[in-house]
């Protein structure tokens, strides 16, 4: 028989019983409905944080202070006040896989113009934090290394600090107070709308990291290093290359603790992205377990076929059909069943993932190999569960099958 | 095709059943031919070894011992599939109950053994409308059988086992659950395919009015031929 005849008789002989063919289906299509939608889930954040790792430049390294321990008492990342704008510069000198290095302190502060003001973050960072960060000035410009040598009090607005400030007027050339020091607006950022995560873009102004730290917070330390490597590949390359050269500025002794850390973005873009993965195990366990039972559903159902059908069975093997005709037609009618199940639930996914993204307001991305994969797995367990059933059909005596009540 | 002109040569065929520890005898030495367009009885009572002959004959089963020839050919050894084949192309079968696939047309039960003989559709098709139509079903093809009369269905059986044009029909007490007029129409059908058609016809019974429509009858009693009748 060939395979389209093989299918024909298959569909017709599931047709026969409609519900129970669905039911029978119902636990293949649960299980590859819940592998689309989690698969989409996964994929979904996956495309997210590619997409915030390209928008923050693949090349971004951050240099932050290590933790700090007094008698067995630590404190958290971050606490020790090791480096300072001295390490950026050697790590701009030495390090021949870096591009641009900008030192980076940061404090939240009320700004006032005129009768308003804004409570916001400012960061004092250095004249290539663009460039690193791949932002954009929308209006003005960005402050000059200049500037930030002589530690001039400009600044340059976040677009929500702009609008709340100004409420569409020019800010340019305007003069705003930070804790009561004047300073002068010379350019607006480009408004990218919420990066998620830890900071906010619209909502923060830059200034010279020179001025943030003499003027408003009064310290010799810088909070982090901000770094570009020259390229996305080089990034590995330049970790070693800063952690190599800050070791021996800050004296730590082969083998001992480094009192920095160097991370790049895909390592914090991907912690956000854990809880995300939490569920996508989750729904995983949950869409294996019901593939699984979906085929033991199968299984039981087409042992009950078979032993319905024995007659048939038998009538067929008198007119000719061999063990083989059989097999296949049993093991059609499982296999079928499994993937119309696994095409319903190929629908039942998309509409899942459509409603994950809706209502819990994440990127959910439906993949074509997801449903590929979906759909080759669910033939494989009707394959699986339909071939116990159909030997048995096979084997069964002619005789004794044409004379079964 | 043998020399003798011999459909069917049996010589000392024997079969043994194992039911737990007892061995039962069901045949004990059959030696018979039957010729190219005979038609014939095995009549018996139940327990004789008539359906167990039959059996064998139709290739649904192989003897303990002895020889089965076929159609020139050695059967009594062949693999189920080898025979599975055979009874494809060289038998058709048609049964006391029918045996006809439920909430099925009659044009697709007819159909049924040419789905495993590898016939394209649209042949198929038209076979199975031209037996039909012989058996006296024409226009009722697309009936499913359960809206079809025992005797009807019957006929559907008959054309089903007619379709791969074999060259021996085996009929199991065909008219055992029909009343006695449509019975006789069942056998009419019989004799004019032997006649007009010339194919051999094996009929299975214990009715001596079914048995009287064969040439040749032979008699079973404890799994041997105890006696044997020609018109």
């Amino acid at each position: 028989m060939n395979t389209s005849r093989i299918i024909r008789v298959a569909l017709r002989a599931l047709g026969r019983n409609k519900m129970r063919s669905f039911l029978t289906a119902l636990g293949i299509i649960i299980g590859v409905g819940a592998v689309i939608a989690t698969v989409s889930i996964g994929e979904g954040a996956k495309r997210e944080v590619e997409k915030r790792f390209e928008e923050m430049g693949t090349n971004l390294l951050f240099v932050r202070p290590g933790s700090q321990s007094f008698g067995g008492r630590h404190y958290g990342g971050g606490s020790a006040q090791t480096l300072t704008a001295d390490d950026g510069q050697a790590i701009l000198e030495k390090c021949d896989a870096v591009q641009y290095v900008s030192p980076s302190v940061s404090g939240r502060a009320q700004v006032v113009y005129g009768n308003k003001n804004w409570n916001t973050s400012f960061y004092g960072v250095g004249d290539k934090y663009p460039e690193i960060r791949n932002w954009e000035v929308e209006e003005g410009i960005f402050f000059d290394e200049n500037m930030v040598k002589s530690g001039q009090k400009v600044c340059v607005l976040g677009s929500e600090v702009n609008q709340n400030l100004f409420e569409g007027a020019d800010p340019i050339g305007q003069i705003i107070r930070l804790k009561k020091i004047p300073f002068r607006v010379i350019g607006t950022l480009k408004s990218i709308g919420e990066s998620g995560g830890w900071m906010n873009r619209d909502d923060m102004m830059l200034i010279p990291y020179t001025t943030a730290m003499r003027r408003l917070l009064g310290t010799t330390r810088i909070s982090s290093i901000d770094v570009s490597a020259v390229s996305g590949s080089k990034t590995e390359e330049a970790m070693r290359q800063i952690e190599d050269v800050l070791r021996i500025r800050h004296k730590i002794a082969p083998g001992a603790e480094d009192d920095f850390n160097v991370r790049n973005m895909a390592d914090i873009a991907e912690s956000a992205a854990e809880s995300r993965e939490a569920l996508k195990i989750l729904l995983g366990g949950i869409a294996s377990v019901s593939l699984l039972v979906g085929g033991i559903g199968i299984m039981n159902i087409m042992l009950v076929s078979v032993t319905e059908r024995i007659r048939e069975i038998g009538i067929r093997m008198s007119v000719g059909a061999r063990e083989k005709d059989i097999l296949f037609q049993f093991l059609s009618e499982a296999i079928v069943l499994s993937i119309l199940g696994g095409f319903l639930g190929v629908g039942v996914g998309i509409v899942g993932s459509t409603l994950i993204s809706k209502l819990a307001d994440w990127q959910t991305l439906v993949s074509l190999w997801s449903i590929i994969i979906a759909f080759c797995f669910s033939g494989i367990v009707g394959i699986f569960f339909g071939f116990y059933p159909a030997r048995k059909a096979s084997k069964l005596d002619p005789i004794d099958a044409l004379r079964y009540e | 095709m043998s020399s003798n002109n011999n459909l069917i040569q049996l010589e000392d065929l024997k079969k043994v059943y194992t039911i737990g520890e007892t061995q039962v005898h069901a045949l004990r030495g059959v030696s018979y031919s039957i010729q190219e367009g005979d038609l014939m009885a095995i009549m018996g009572p139940s327990g004789s070894g008539k359906s167990t002959l039959m059996n064998i004959i139709g290739c649904l089963d192989r003897p303990t011992e002895g020889k089965y020839i076929l159609d020139g050919q050695e059967v009594s050894t062949l693999d189920k599939n080898r025979l599975a084949r055979i009874r494809n192309k060289k038998i058709g079968f048609v049964f006391q109950t029918f045996n006809l696939l439920a909430r099925t047309t009659a044009l697709e039960n007819t159909e049924l053994p040419l789905l495993y003989s590898d016939t394209p559709v649209k042949e198929a098709r038209e076979m199975a409308f031209q037996v039909l139509a012989e058996v006296g079903l024409k226009g009722r093809e697309l009936h499913k059988t359960n809206q079809l009369s025992g005797g009807e269905q019957q006929r559907v059986a008959i054309a089903r086992s007619l379709v791969n044009n074999p060259s021996l029909l085996l009929a199991d007490e065909p008219t055992g659950n029909l009343d006695s007029k449509t019975g006789k129409e069942i056998m009419d059908i019989f004799k004019k395919l032997n006649q007009e058609k010339n194919i051999t016809i094996i009929l299975v019974t214990h009715d001596p009015d079914v048995a009287s429509a064969a040439r040749k009858r032979i008699y079973l009693r404890d799994g041997q031929i105890i006696k044997e009748e020609r018109d």
